[in-house]
């Protein structure tokens, strides 16, 4: 819950609530980019590293950093505990 | 026990390694008369345990683990209030995993689930949101908990619902802050305290100045600090420095993610939304001041506390800890998990009786996952 984990924007799925796509570990899900949003146009987000923490990318990281911190988090056990979150959140919203 | 051939840069980690055994004599601290360093957030702690941090560095530097995990120091009160809103006719109640699991006086929200209780798993306080949207008969509450990392998530999700006029979405609102928990250690008389490493991802929002005080006012030093083991063991070196040099200061060792003053729209949400709390009660710590959030009258409608008539201020508040668990002297660092007469037996990560041993975060669970038998056995 408070280690956020490292996700690339792919897609813009909503401008006006500030919303995206982002890929994490293979897993797709709609995030909040408001955070890291400065004067640029939604759309400059696409490609970019974030830590997305329960749904909000709140932090740009370059690509290497990202990896890194991917990497820590499957050490630890938390990469999977937050992938294992998504799925199971969007399951109990599917059902 | 772990080796640093195991990290991505063994050589640095050796080289780093050297310079805190080698710092840590030059302080003159020997086992006997340990530095004691404090790691603040709950994911540093699991971050130690994990590389065996604490093994691997001299027997004279000692750490102690900080409050930093959000559910660890949750009162069982809230937990109690939460499942009393659970339980009210109409509501969805819905939290993250690790919120589910804290024990309460008379149940978790998980045992409510099994219950009868509509309680629901989320990964987001969006998904609560989204809930709401596709429930329109049914309150849909959000048992919202965290440090500064997940604040601005809340906050955000209020606006948005706010924007929406969505009616039928609360936040039960349990958002803590960091520097109060620390004034109120370093205030200890008890605190043996010399000097902290600073949380990553909550800097990452605040940013660096909010620890001002701790360097100015009460001359420790403190830095902040990534995740990795080589920046822990880089960021703990910085804070052995400076104890050597007789200097104070607050230093950013994880620059790469947390910009000195934090991320400017997550700040503003805040501001926006929440307001301080005259004091919340801490697990193991008591109530301290101004160390919680509330939901500012402006986005009333949006406050589970008013619109069910529940929290503070609402009845009374005390509620002993359950018979034997001995968290509080944990979190203070009077006491090692292992020392606690439950730990490993009454109370285990499957079966967790206090609330260090609920999430991966929390320092019993920690020592129960990477070292628990060795060390009951050593006891």
């Amino acid at each position: 819950m408070c280690l956020g984990i490292p996700g690339q924007i792919v897609e813009i799925a909503d401008a006006t609530r500030k919303l995206a796509i982002v890929e994490v570990m293979g897993v797709r899900r709609q995030v909040n980019v408001a955070c890291i949003l400065k004067d640029e146009p939604i759309e400059s987000l696409i490609g970019a590293w974030s830590l997305i923490h329960v749904g909000f990318a709140m932090s740009r990281i370059n690509e290497e950093e990202a990896a890194l911190t991917l990497d820590i988090l499957r050490q630890l056990g938390e990469a999977q505990e937050e992938i294992e979150a998504m799925r199971a959140s969007e399951r109990m919203l599917a059902s | 026990m772990k080796y640093a051939d195991e990290f991505r840069d063994p050589v640095a980690a050796r080289g780093v390694l050297a310079a805190i055994a080698r710092v840590t004599d030059e302080i003159g601290a020997t086992k006997d008369k340990p530095v004691h360093i404090m790691e603040i957030c709950g994911g540093h702690t699991h971050a130690i345990f994990r590389y065996g941090l604490d093994k691997l560095t001299p027997p004279g530097l000692e750490f102690i683990h900080g409050p930093g995990c959000p559910v660890c120091v949750l009162p069982m009160s809230r937990i109690d209030e939460c499942v009393e809103i659970a339980e009210r006719p109409g509501v969805i109640m819905t939290t993250f995993g690790d919120a589910m699991r804290v024990p309460g006086r008379r149940k978790s929200l998980i045992q409510a689930k099994a219950d009868g209780a509509d309680v629901r798993m989320v990964y987001s306080p969006l998904d609560a949101l989204e809930l709401a949207r596709r429930h329109p008969d049914r309150e849909v509450v959000f048992f919202g908990l965290g440090f500064e990392t997940t604040t601005p998530s809340t906050a955000l999700t209020i606006l948005q619902a706010a924007a929406d006029n969505q009616t039928n979405f609360s936040i039960f609102c349990n958002h803590i802050t960091v520097p109060p928990p620390i004034k109120a250690l370093l205030d200890d008389p008890h605190m043996v305290l010399d000097g902290f490493v600073g949380p990553g991802h909550v800097s990452m929002v605040i940013g660096i100045h909010p620890y001002d005080f701790i360097a100015r006012d009460y001359g420790k030093p403190i830095v902040v600090a990534g995740f990795e083991p080589l920046d822990l063991l880089q960021s703990v070196l910085m804070v052995l420095e400076q104890i050597r040099d007789g200097r104070a200061e607050v230093q950013n060792q994880y620059a790469r993610v947390v910009p000195d003053d934090g991320n400017p729209v997550s700040i503003a949400a805040c501001a926006e939304v929440y307001e301080p709390r005259p004091s919340f009660e801490w697990r193991g710590l008591g109530e301290i001041d101004a160390s919680g959030l509330r939901i500012r009258p402006k986005y009333a409608a949006f406050d589970a506390e008013v619109k069910f008539g529940i929290g503070y201020g609402k009845g009374p508040r005390a509620v002993a800890e359950p018979e034997g668990c001995r968290c509080g002297d944990v979190m203070t660092g009077r006491i090692k998990p292992h020392a606690c007469p439950q730990f490993g037996k009454g109370c285990t990560p499957e079966m967790p009786l206090g609330a260090l041993m609920v999430s991966s975060e929390g320092a019993c669970a920690a020592y129960y996952q990477y070292g628990g038998l060795r060390l009951e056995e050593a006891v």
